[in-house]
């Protein structure tokens, strides 16, 4: 698996024709970010059934997601490029049987998100604003770590699920992934770093001998009862970041999708583990 | 005219009848120790197992100062620890464990089916539709310290049980055990479907932890979610104290039991309601764990022999070391990460069961 992870590449039918894709089919909600981002937006002519950014994306045909990519519906919008998730082997042989290009594409950390922008800019002819965006995002990157620098390194939490209201089938970030670089850049230390995986299941008890500093909840959408999911936390007392009042909740969709609005993300990890920087 | 070969042919039935009365009361008191006895060992692998699993994790820690009450209990890293790591999660692994096995051997002798568990009859199966719809839609309705995945999950097993027993009396007639077999399979093979269909519509964090609910956790974290499940914890286990000799007796068939003054439709009953209630205290607690409860009947009944007496109390005792062991090894063998309890179960239970068959075979 480890090899697999944030790999990102274009398999061509030969020979791969000279002219940048005009129909592209995206079934990776970040990477129709990205596409929008770098201004090949027009060249999209279908999305999966999770995209929800830019708002644009609302308007063009739905065509199933990672698990259920409609192939009937795909050739049928007769796209010369499909963005595919990385374990979609089937679909990305029906595509190449039928001669379409693919870009094949899996998560991974922040440098994956920047490779897959210069990879699509490159490939539909928009090679300029990918090479300013990603420089752009590099600078702000730069910018928060120029910011805390000097600051501790808070030893950090980053939770991304949990049942509601209880502390259980807890799921934070590991040793690698975008949330874990985002982590690291905002200044603050991931508790479970060793772990190098995406995700982590902690126990009670190992969230207990760790001790965060900081607990980051972060969420696509706020969570209804937020008090509910306050006081699950103070079970905990012994906990630095129950004990001193440093459970953070960040809600916003541009938290959970590794594109190209993943700066936004490192900026507010940032204010949120070092709020005296930021004033 | 008495003769002396007719005193003794007199005398002779009495003392016969007396030795004969004895022997019974000597045979009783006999079968009554040798319950006693083996139902102690399992017991004391039971407390051993509940003793020791405390003591052992994924952190070091010290006892003393997870004792020492010149702590203030809120400081104490060792004693939250203990008392709201471990402990909990060791008390609930032995009562879902004790849960599990004995609705399994219950199962078994209501349905005369040695391939029957605790999830035969679709409680699971409705235990788990009430999971992923708690958790794909998100509901945040809880009850008192019963937070909302626990609760949709008693609600499921509820509903699931009530409605196989309806279909196996409609009409009104008796419990036909067969009708309740074939229901409860059709039921299992409905609700994974509702289940595939809940997970395909759902988003993809919300499948992955449907997933990880279905293999099952003890990770509690306090002992409220024990209290909660208690009272129907409680109530199934005096059940389940009432049903031995009476099982022991459906197992030849429930004819027979009848004519031997049985009254089958209350024992049915009584089986049915006892074994549902421990298994939908056991998957609402820690999620529908496989393998305990058809695996430790059919172990201890190669140590034990058939006697209910003996089969269901050793049962849900070994179930208990079983799973609180079980248990261990999930959450210490590749610490920090923990491996599922329900892989474990699989993994442990599978290969031991199987090892012992073919000794015994």
């Amino acid at each position: 698996m480890a090899s697999l992870y944030g790999s990102a590449h274009l398999q061509a039918p030969s020979p791969a024709p000279a002219r940048a894709p005009q129909r592209i089919v995206s079934l990776v909600p970040a990477l129709t970010e990205t596409l929008f981002a770098i201004g090949a937006g027009p060249q999209v002519v279908g999305v999966s059934s999770y995209d929800q950014f830019p708002p644009e994306v609302k308007k063009l045909p739905q065509v199933g997601a990672l698990l259920d990519p409609d192939t009937e519906r795909i050739l049928a919008l007769r796209p010369d490029l499909v963005i595919t998730y990385g374990s979609q082997l089937n679909a990305e042989a029906q595509f190449a049987r039928a001669g379409i290009r693919t870009y094949s594409y899996r998560h991974g950390g922040i440098a994956t998100v920047l490779e897959s922008l210069r990879d699509l800019a490159m490939l539909t002819g928009h090679r300029a604003d990918g090479e300013r965006i990603a420089r752009d995002l590099q600078a702000r990157f730069d910018a928060v770590r120029a910011r805390v620098r000097g600051r501790r390194r808070l030893r950090t939490m980053v939770v991304f699920e949990h049942d509601p209201g209880t502390l259980r089938s807890m799921f934070v970030s590991g040793g690698i992934g975008f949330l874990h670089d985002m982590l690291d850049i905002a200044g603050g230390e991931d508790v479970f770093g060793d772990v190098k995986r995406e995700s982590v299941q902690p126990s009670m008890e190992t969230l207990i001998s760790r001790a965060p500093e900081v607990i980051v909840e972060i969420r696509g959408n706020l969570p209804s009862n937020i008090d509910a999911e306050r006081r699950a936390w103070l079970a905990l007392t012994t906990v630095p970041a129950v004990k001193n009042g440093r459970v953070h909740f960040l809600a916003g969709e541009y938290l959970v999708v590794p594109g190209p609005r993943v700066a936004q993300g490192v900026e507010a990890f940032a204010r949120t583990l070092h709020p005296d920087a930021y004033r | 005219m008495t003769s002396p070969t007719d005193a003794t042919a007199h005398v002779a039935p009495a003392t016969h009848q007396a030795r004969e009365r004895r022997h019974a009361t000597r045979g009783a008191r006999a079968t009554r120790a040798r319950i006693a006895a083996t139902v102690g060992a399992f017991g004391a692998l039971a407390f051993l197992t509940c003793l020791l699993a405390p003591l052992v994790g994924s952190t070091h820690i010290s006892l003393v100062r997870a004792f020492d009450r010149s702590i203030p209990f809120a400081d104490n890293v060792d004693a939250q620890i203990f008392f709201v790591a471990r402990l909990p999660r060791v008390l609930a692994g032995a009562l879902v464990g004790a849960g599990l096995a004995s609705a399994g051997v219950v199962f078994q002798a209501l349905l005369r089916n040695p391939l029957a568990d605790p999830f035969t009859l679709g409680v699971s199966g409705g235990a788990s539709v009430g999971a992923m719809l708690a958790i794909t839609f998100g509901l945040s309705m809880a009850v008192g310290p019963v937070s909302p995945v626990p609760l949709a999950t008693l609600a499921g097993a509820g509903a699931a049980a009530l409605l196989v027993y309806r279909l196996a009396t409609a009409a009104g007639r008796a419990m036909s055990t067969s009708v309740l077999l074939l229901a409860g399979v059709t039921l299992n093979a409905f609700f994974s479907a509702v289940i595939m269909l809940l997970q395909y519509v759902s988003s993809f964090t919300e499948v992955y932890r449907a997933m990880r609910w279905l293999m099952g956790d003890l990770d509690i974290g306090g002992f409220a979610p024990v209290i909660a499940v208690l009272p129907l914890m409680a109530i199934a286990f005096v059940l389940f104290a009432l049903l031995p000799s009476a099982l022991n007796q459906l197992s030849v068939g429930s004819d027979a039991a009848a004519s031997r003054g049985v009254d089958v439709a209350r024992v049915q009953r009584l089986a049915f309601v006892s074994a549902s209630l421990a298994t939908s205290g056991s998957v609402s607690l820690a999620g529908p764990i496989g393998f305990v409860g058809i695996v430790v009947p059919h172990l201890v009944r190669l140590i034990v022999g058939v006697d209910h007496r003996v089969v269901l109390p050793a049962s849900a005792l070994f179930g208990a070391a079983f799973l609180v062991g079980c248990d261990l090894v999930a959450r210490t063998l590749f610490s920090p990460v923990e491996i599922p309890l329900g892989i474990v179960t699989a993994m442990i239970g599978g290969p031991f069961f199987l090892w012992l068959l073919v000794r015994r075979g």
